[in-house]
C-alpha cells in the first residue's frame, strides 16, 4: 500500500496525462487506466481492506476525492477538445459569403398585365365581377346594340379590322357590356378586361391594344356615382389624389357622355399637364332597351379605359410600341 | 371645323380671347385641338404700291423700288424678290418694325443703294409659307393701310375636333350660338336679306329619289364678271379655315358653308341641258369629279344630272365638266337637303372625304337651303356682278325630317345627373340654346332649333343640362350603393395563381400581336384553318394567329438575337380557328431554350431538354389543382415539332395541347442555332379544376421496396408504372422511377430501371408478408405483360 504522499505524486502524473490528452479516445484510455475496473485508483481501493480498521476510513476517503478529481478532470479536458474540435470544425467550414446563391432568376408578368391586375383589384373591391367576351365578335355587338346604326359617321372613329364574313375584330370590350346584359337579368356591377382592335398603326396607336370597360346598373343610380366612382379609382391607382376633370363628349352608347382628364403631377410635385384617361357615360336607354333592360327602372354607367395609356402613366414609358416588341431588356423592368 | 377667332367675333358680343373661348369650348364638349395665333406684331407694316421699279446698278438681283407708302409718301426700298414689278402691292414693312421672326428694320444701303424699309414674303411676316417671292396684296387695297387692318389681324385660327352628333357646330353660325349660350353674351347676326330677282330665268327641278333628296333650291345667275377677284377679307377668312381660294364664285359657296353650314354648289349654266333630276345613280354610271378623279357610281349613290349626263356626286363633289372655270359668266346654285343616310360612307367607299360630304353625313339644318341662296347671291353679286334669277326651291314635305317636340321631365333630370335643379332653371338652360320650352304640367315640352338635328329623346336633352350646368358642377358621390360580393368560383383556377407560379420559376410573360403573316404560319404548317382579315394593315399582320408559338418563337428569336442565349418565356392570348369546332381559344404557351439553370460557379452548365418543359407543364398543372397521375403524354406527329420528341398532353383523357422540341428545319429556317422546347395547352381545360375532397390521413408508416429492373428499350415508362399500379391495387402509395439507364453492361434493345414502391395502408402497419406477396405479383405481372424482368434474375 502506498503511502499518501506516493498517492499524490500519482494523481498528479494523471492529471499531467489527463491534461496533455489529445483526443477523446486518449482520454478514454486515461480514464481505463485510473478509474477502470483494473484502474490504479480501483486498485488502490482494493488494498484498503490491508489497512488497520482506523486509517481504512479516512484512506478510503482520500482516494475517492483523487478519483474525484481525476474524473472532474478527464470530464473537463474532455469538453475542452470537443469545444477545440468544434471551433476547429467550424473554422475548416468557412465559405465565401459573397459568392451568389443558387436559385432561379424570377421572370415576370408583362407591364399591361399588371396594370391591369392593378386596375381589377380596385375594381374587385368595389365590388365589381369581372366578365369576358371573345375577341371576335359581329356587327350586332361591337356596333348596333351600343346604338351605333349602321353607316353612322360614329363608326368611323372606330377603324375596324374585318373578317371575310362580315364579322370583326372588337374594337372595344363594350360588346360584353351587351352580352353580360342579355345573359342575366338586372342590377349589372362587371368590368370587362381584354383586348381589342382598330386598324391603325402610328407613333400612339398600335393595331392592337387593351381596354378595361365597366358597367354598373341599378335602381337610382346617377352621373354623381360616376363621378365619385372614377375619382376613387383614379386615386388609387395613381396612389395619389390628383385632380381629375370631365369634358363632355359623346359616345353613341352613353349619354350624357364625358371623357375624363386628370391633372399629372410635375417631377416637383406641382401640378402639370391634363391627360386624357377614359372615357365615359350614363348608359344609352336604346342600349338598355336592346337588352330588355326597363331603362325606365334602371339607370347605370359605363366606362372604358385603355390600359397601355394608364400602364404608360403609371410606369413612365414613353413609346407605346415598346409594349408589343417583347425586348426582355423592356420586359424585365416590370417584375 | 378650323375657323378664324375675328370672324367668329363678329357674331357675338365676345369679351373673352381667342384662349379663354377655346377652354370654354372644349370644356362644353366641343374640344378645342389647337389655338394658333396668325399676324401678330404687324406693327409698321403696311400696304406698299411699287410705282417705279429699276435694275440695280451693281447687283443683277436687285432692284431699286420706288414705294407708295401713303398718301404722300415716297420711300427707295431695295428689293431682291423675282416678283417686284410696277404696280404691284405687297406689305412694306418700315423703318422701326419689328417683325415677327425678330428682324428689326433699319435704314441700310445695299450694295451702296440707301434702302428705306423693307418689302415682305408670307414667312418673313409669319403669314404662310410661300417664300417665292413678295406676298402679292389684293390691287383695290389702298397704299399705307397697315397691314394687319386689310387682313384683319391679329386674329387666332381655332381648331374644334367635333364629335359625330354635333354637325350643328360645323359653321360659325353654330359655333356662335353655342357659345353665346355657353358664355350667356348677345348674338349679332348678320344681316342677310332676300335678294330680289332682277330676271326670270328658272331652271326645273325633279326630285327624282325624294327619301334621299326632299329639298333642293337653286337660283339662275347671269352676267357675273369672269375677271373678278375675291376681296381679300373672304381670302383670308377662307384660308384660316383651311380652304383654298378657287375664285368668287366657288369662294363664295365655301365661305357660306363655313358660315351657316350649308353646303353649295354652283354649276355652269351652258354645261347644263334642260331639267335638273335628282337621281340615284344606274349601276357604274360613270362621272369625273372636281378632282379630275373617274368614278363608278354605284346604285346607292345619289347623283345630279341633267337630261343626258351626270353632272356631281350628290351631297360629294361636283363634275369637272359642268364646273365654274375663268369663263363662266352664267351660274345655277345649289343648295340642296340630303338625307344622312343617303350620303353617309359612300364617299369613304370612294375614298373620299369632303367638306360637304362630312356635313351631309352628320346632318344639315333642313331649313337652311333658301337662306344659304339668298347669302351666297348677295355675295356673289357685291363682288362679281351679275342678275339672280328668282330662287327655286322644290321640295318635298313628306320626306322632310320631322320637327318635334321632346318631352323633358324635370325629375328625371336630377335623378340622372344627381342634381337638384328647379324646373324653371332648367327651361332657362334649354332657352339659351335656342330651344322653345313650354311648361306641359310635371313635363317640359321642348322643340329644339331646326340645326340641333342630336336632339331626339330627353336624355339627349339632360345631356344640354350637364353640359351648361358644366360637368364639373355637378355632384359626385363616393362609391357604395348596395354591395353584392363577386368571387369568382372557386372551381375556376385564378389566372393569377397560374402566372405567379411560372413567373416564380423564371418565365417572362410576353404579349405577341393577335395577326400574324401567312408566312409565319406557313412555316409551322398552320395555315389550314387561319382566319384571314379582310382588310389588314399590311401583309405581315393578315391573318389572325391560330397558335401562340409562332411570336413566341418570333420573340425568342429576337432576344436571342440581343445576345441572350436562356430564355423562359410565356404568353396567355386568344388565337383563331376557322375551324368552327375549334373557334376561338384561350391558350397558354411556354417556351424554353438555352441554359437549364441561370450561369453559376455552383451548377453545371447544362441546356435543357424535353423533360425541363415536361416538368414546367406537371408543375404548372399541380399549382393549377391538378393530380399528376390525372396527366398524361403520349407519342404524337406535330408538323413542327422534332418527330422523337413530341407528345400530345392529355388531362383526364382529354387532348388538351402539345408539347416538344421544335423541328430542326423549322429552327433552320429561322437561323435559330440552339434546341427551342415548346408548349401549348387551352386554358380553358387547365383553368377548370375540382374541389378538394378530404380522404383520411394515412398516420402508419409506409414501407418502401425498390426494385430493380430490366425492360425493353422501347417500353415506356408511363406502361411499366401502369402495369405496377394495376398489379399492386389499392395499397401502393406512390410509384417512383429513381433510376434508368442503358449502354455497358446491359443487353442491347434493353433499358435497366430502378423502381422504388412505397406502400401503406390507412388503417394499420403493414406485414412483411403482405408487402412481400403484392412486390411479387408486380414482378410477375411486368413480367407477364411487359417482358420486364429482375435484374439479375435471368
Amino acid at each position: 500500500m502506498a503511502g499518501p504522499g506516493e498517492s499524490a505524486n500519482k494523481l498528479e502524473s494523471a492529471l499531467a496525462e489527463v491534461a496533455s490528452a489529445a483526443s477523446a479516445r486518449a482520454l478514454d484510455q486515461l480514464r481505463v487506466e485510473w478509474l477502470g475496473k483494473k484502474g490504479q485508483l480501483t486498485a488502490e481501493l482494493k488494498t484498503l481492506g490491508q489497512l488497520p480498521a482506523e486509517q481504512r476510513r479516512e484512506a478510503g476517503q482520500a482516494i475517492n476525492q483523487m478519483k474525484r478529481t481525476l474524473s472532474e478532470a478527464i470530464e473537463s479536458r474532455k469538453l475542452e477538445l470537443d469545444r477545440a474540435a468544434l471551433e476547429q470544425r467550424l473554422a475548416s467550414e468557412h465559405i465565401d459569403v459573397t459568392l451568389p446563391g443558387r436559385g432561379v432568376d424570377p421572370g415576370g408578368p408583362h407591364p399591361v398585365t399588371r396594370a391591369m391586375d392593378r386596375i381589377l383589384e380596385i375594381f374587385r373591391g368595389m365590388g365589381f365581377a369581372v366578365a369576358t367576351g371573345p375577341e371576335i365578335e359581329d356587327d350586332y355587338h361591337n356596333f348596333e346594340a351600343l346604338n351605333f346604326p349602321p353607316h353612322h359617321p360614329a363608326r368611323t372613329m372606330h377603324d375596324t379590322f374585318y373578317l371575310p364574313d362580315g364579322r370583326l375584330l372588337r374594337t372595344h370590350t363594350s360588346p360584353v357590356q351587351i352580352r353580360v346584359m342579355k345573359n342575366q337579368p338586372a342590377p349589372y356591377r362587371v368590368v370587362a378586361p381584354g383586348r381589342v382592335f382598330r386598324s391603325d398603326s402610328d407613333q400612339t396607336h398600335t393595331p392592337q391594344f387593351h381596354q378595361v370597360e365597366g358597367l354598373l346598373v341599378d335602381e337610382g343610380v346617377s352621373f354623381a356615382d360616376l363621378k365619385g366612382m372614377l375619382l376613387e379609382f383614379v386615386h388609387a391607382f395613381f396612389e395619389d389624389e390628383l385632380d381629375m376633370r370631365l369634358r363632355p363628349s359623346y359616345f353613341p352608347f352613353t349619354e350624357p357622355s364625358a371623357e375624363v382628364d386628370i391633372r399629372w403631377r410635375n417631377q416637383d410635385g406641382s401640378a402639370g399637364r391634363w391627360l386624357e384617361v377614359l372615357g365615359c357615360g350614363m348608359v344609352h336607354p336604346n342600349v338598355l332597351e336592346h337588352c330588355g333592360v326597363d331603362a325606365e327602372r334602371y339607370t347605370g354607367y359605363a366606362f372604358g379605359l385603355g390600359v397601355e395609356r394608364f400602364a404608360m402613366l403609371r410606369y413612365q414609358v414613353n413609346d407605346l410600341r415598346m409594349f408589343f416588341d417583347n425586348d426582355l431588356r423592356f420586359l424585365q423592368q416590370f417584375r | 371645323m378650323r375657323f378664324s377667332f375675328n370672324w367668329l367675333s363678329e357674331w357675338l358680343d365676345l369679351e373673352s380671347s381667342a384662349d379663354e373661348v377655346a377652354k370654354r369650348l372644349t370644356s362644353a364638349g366641343l374640344e378645342a385641338d389647337s389655338v394658333t395665333p396668325v399676324g401678330v406684331g404687324l406693327d409698321g407694316v403696311v400696304v406698299g404700291e411699287i410705282v417705279d421699279c429699276k435694275p440695280h446698278p451693281d447687283a443683277d438681283r436687285l432692284q431699286i423700288c420706288t414705294v407708295k407708302a401713303g398718301d404722300d409718301e415716297a420711300l427707295q426700298i431695295v428689293c431682291g424678290a423675282p416678283n417686284a414689278r410696277t404696280g404691284l402691292k405687297a406689305p412694306l414693312a418700315r423703318i422701326g418694325a419689328a417683325l415677327p421672326g425678330g428682324l428689326k428694320i433699319k435704314p441700310a444701303k445695299l450694295r451702296g443703294i440707301e434702302s428705306n424699309g423693307m418689302l415682305c414674303s408670307a414667312p418673313e411676316l409669319g403669314l404662310g409659307d410661300d417664300a417665292a417671292g413678295l406676298l402679292e396684296l389684293p390691287e383695290q387695297s389702298s397704299a399705307g393701310t397697315p397691314l394687319a387692318c386689310l387682313l384683319g389681324l391679329p386674329d387666332w385660327v381655332i381648331e374644334l375636333d367635333l364629335t359625330p352628333n354635333r354637325s350643328d357646330c360645323l359653321s360659325l353660325r353654330g359655333i356662335a350660338h353655342e357659345l353665346a349660350a355657353l358664355e350667356g353674351c348677345a348674338l349679332r347676326v348678320p344681316d342677310m336679306p332676300p335678294v330680289p330677282a332682277q330676271i326670270d330665268d328658272t331652271l326645273a327641278i325633279e326630285l327624282k329619289a325624294p327619301a334621299d333628296c326632299p329639298r333642293y333650291a337653286g337660283r339662275v345667275i347671269r352676267g357675273i364678271n369672269p375677271t373678278a377677284a375675291t376681296p381679300a377679307w373672304m381670302v383670308e377668312r377662307l384660308t384660316r379655315s383651311g380652304v383654298r381660294s378657287l375664285g368668287p364664285v366657288v369662294d363664295v359657296t365655301n365661305y357660306v358653308l363655313l358660315e351657316l353650314g350649308q353646303p353649295m354648289h354652283a354649276f355652269d349654266l351652258e354645261r347644263i341641258e334642260g331639267p335638273i333630276q335628282v337621281r340615284r345613280a344606274a349601276e357604274n354610271e360613270s362621272l369625273v369629279l372636281l378632282d379630275e378623279s373617274d368614278i363608278k357610281a354605284e346604285s346607292d349613290m345619289l347623283l345630279i344630272a341633267d337630261q343626258t349626263k351626270p353632272l356631281a356626286l350628290a351631297g360629294i363633289m361636283g363634275g369637272a365638266d359642268s364646273a365654274v372655270s375663268d369663263e363662266t359668266r352664267d351660274i345655277l346654285l345649289e343648295s340642296a337637303w340630303f338625307n344622312p343616310a343617303s350620303i353617309s360612307g359612300r364617299a369613304r367607299r370612294l375614298g373620299m372625304a369632303t367638306d360637304s360630304s362630312h356635313r351631309f353625313e352628320r346632318g344639315v339644318d333642313p331649313e337652311l337651303q333658301r337662306l344659304a341662296i339668298e347669302r351666297a347671291t348677295a355675295l356673289i353679286i357685291e363682288i362679281a356682278g351679275g342678275r339672280p334669277g328668282p330662287v327655286l326651291d322644290e321640295s318635298d314635305p313628306q320626306h322632310m325630317p320631322a320637327t318635334h317636340d321632346v318631352d323633358l321631365r324635370p325629375a328625371r333630370v336630377n335623378q340622372l345627373l344627381g342634381t337638384d335643379l328647379a324646373s324653371n332653371r332648367i327651361a332657362d338652360l334649354l332657352s339659351g340654346l335656342g330651344m322653345q320650352v313650354a311648361a306641359d304640367g310635371e313635363r317640359l315640352s321642348v322643340r329644339p332649333p331646326s340645326r340641333r338635328r342630336d336632339i331626339e329623346l330627353e336624355v339627349d336633352l339632360i345631356e344640354e343640362v350637364a353640359r351648361l350646368v358644366g360637368y364639373d358642377a355637378l355632384p359626385s358621390k363616393r362609391p357604395g350603393g348596395s354591395l353584392r360580393s363577386q368571387v369568382p368560383s372557386e372551381k375556376q383556377v385564378p389566372e393569377r395563381a397560374i402566372r405567379d407560379g411560372l413567373q416564380a420559376r423564371g418565365f417572362q410573360e410576353i404579349m405577341s400581336w393577335s395577326f400574324v403573316s401567312s408566312a409565319d404560319l406557313g412555316r409551322f404548317q398552320m395555315t389550314d384553318s387561319a382566319q384571314p382579315l379582310a382588310n389588314p394593315l399590311n401583309v405581315d399582320m393578315s391573318v389572325l394567329r391560330t397558335s401562340l408559338l409562332p411570336g413566341l418563337v418570333r420573340t425568342a428569336r429576337t432576344n436571342l438575337r440581343h445576345q441572350r442565349s436562356r430564355l423562359r418565356l410565356y404568353e396567355l392570348g386568344h388565337v383563331f380557328s376557322q375551324d368552327t369546332s375549334q373557334g376561338e381559344q384561350l391558350r397558354l404557351a411556354l417556351l424554353l431554350t438555352g441554359q437549364r439553370h441561370r450561369e453559376s460557379w455552383s451548377q453545371p452548365s447544362l441546356t435543357v431538354d424535353f423533360y425541363d418543359v415536361k416538368g414546367e407543364v406537371e408543375q404548372l398543372l399541380a399549382t393549377a389543382g391538378h393530380a399528376s397521375t390525372e396527366l398524361e403524354l403520349s407519342d404524337a406527329q406535330v408538323p413542327y415539332l422534332h418527330p422523337g420528341q413530341s407528345a400530345q398532353i392529355k388531362l383526364k383523357g382529354q387532348s388538351i395541347g402539345w408539347i416538344g422540341q421544335l423541328h430542326p428545319t423549322l429552327l433552320d429556317e429561322l437561323d435559330i442555332s440552339q434546341s427551342v422546347f415548346v408548349a401549348e395547352m387551352d386554358w380553358r381545360r387547365i383553368s377548370d379544376r375540382q374541389l378538394p375532397s378530404y380522404r383520411a390521413v394515412g398516420r402508419f408508416p409506409a414501407v418502401r421496396r425498390d426494385l430493380a429492373l430490366i425492360a425493353p428499350e422501347s417500353l415506356s415508362a408511363a406502361n411499366i408504372q401502369k402495369t405496377i399500379e394495376s398489379a399492386a391495387g389499392a395499397l401502393l402509395e406512390q410509384c417512383i422511377i429513381f433510376d434508368i439507364y442503358a449502354g455497358k453492361g446491359i443487353e442491347s434493345g434493353f433499358k435497366s430501371i430502378a423502381i422504388g414502391l412505397i406502400f401503406r395502408e390507412v388503417s394499420r402497419t403493414l406485414t412483411d408478408e403482405e408487402i412481400e406477396r403484392v412486390v411479387s405479383s408486380v414482378v410477375t405481372r411486368l413480367q407477364q405483360d411487359c417482358n420486364v424482368t429482375l435484374r439479375g434474375t435471368n
